[in-house]
């Protein structure tokens, strides 16, 4: 009883998020929203303002720099909660 | 992009998710998840983001494995369920 | 908790390729400019290689060589390198992480300035997930039993 539950609850969530998956754009559609409002300027401007010739790198690095920084900070926050839940202290 | 690759690599990633669920022994499901990452590094690969797949690689495929199997080896090895 | 291997086949190829997955690391982190790569790859590779030296020697061998004392510096300097990149646009009249202000202080121009500032983020970036994901490991391999700062002195009589 509890199974068939669980498969019925799957059962509806495949088919909500596969309908909802018809609403997204297809795939490398050059007129998809997030195409057209701010990746051409930086696909075309990226090499000669920061010189880095992988535009990945340079989005993540330059442009969206405080991204990069906070997600450093989460790493760094993920390893001092890990020492403090579990190292004891030294006897 | 060639969609019956990408249609296999979806499928063995499916095939890996699903018995790293029901498997009983948990160092066989570290294995799988392993497995898991790397299909869909490949499925990355393949679809032109490279530098996703390569941090999949080194993330998903290669450290956090390494993580699992030094969590299990310090709790018990066969699920309860 | 982890024995030191004793087969001759695991302990060779180990010892071969630890120093090839670390330059490695260094390879993806130089070369994130050009192709896919940069800190966090290069950072996860290097830490696999500490992984690896967990493995094929015991943990004692890895503490020798990256001890808890560098290991907690080594946690806080990358984010420092990062914010302190930051500070210092901040400090020459820019934005934070305006790295177009650091040609002031550095030999070239601001898109220079840029190219070479990322290059110090990503090692900021690289020293920091290598050593957080280093002390994850050892912390959830031996459930944090193991004494850091105490061991180190009397490493001479290492008991397994």
């Amino acid at each position: 009883m509890n199974k068939l539950m669980g498969i019925l609850i799957a059962t509806i969530a495949l088919i909500a998020l596969l309908h909802g998956v018809e609403d997204l754009p297809k795939w490398a559609d050059p007129n998809q929203p997030a195409s057209v409002h701010v990746s051409p300027r930086y696909i075309e401007r990226a090499v000669e303002e920061t010189g880095v010739s992988n535009v990945v790198t340079a989005v993540l690095a330059d442009y969206r720099g405080y991204d990069t920084l906070f997600e450093t900070a989460v790493i760094f926050t993920a390893g001092v909660a890990v020492l403090m839940l579990l190292r004891r202290p030294i006897p | 992009m060639i969609w019956q690759l990408n249609l296999m690599f979806l499928f063995f990633a499916v095939i890996a998710a699903v018995t790293a669920v029901s498997v009983k022994d948990l160092l066989s499901a570290v294995v799988l998840l392993g497995a898991f990452s790397f299909f869909m590094c490949l499925l990355w690969t393949e679809m032109g983001a490279v530098d996703v797949a390569f941090t999949e690689a080194a993330v998903g495929a290669g450290v956090n494995t390494a993580f699992f199997v030094a969590a299990v080896s310090k709790t018990t090895r066969r699920t309860k369920d | 908790m982890i024995r030191e291997q004793e087969d001759i086949i695991i302990q060779t190829i180990c010892r071969f390729f630890i120093p090839f997955m670390q330059v490695y690391g260094l390879y993806v982190l130089v070369h994130g400019h050009g192709s896919p790569g940069g800190g966090f790859q290069g950072g996860c590779i290097f830490a696999a290689s500490f992984i690896l030296m967990a493995i094929l020697y015991d943990l004692s061998e890895v503490k020798r060589r990256f001890s808890e004392k560098l290991n907690v510096v080594f946690f806080s300097l990358g984010v420092f390198i990062f914010v302190g990149v930051g500070w210092l646009c901040l400090l020459l009249g820019g934005n934070f992480l305006d790295y177009g202000k650091l040609s002031k202080i550095l030999p070239a121009d601001p898109v220079m300035a840029r190219y070479y500032s990322i290059a110090v983020i990503e090692i900021g970036i690289q020293i920091t997930v290598m050593a957080i994901m280093v002390s994850i490991f050892v912390d959830l391999l031996t459930g944090g039993e193991h004494e850091g700062a105490a061991e180190e002195e009397d490493a001479g009589s290492n008991s397994k």
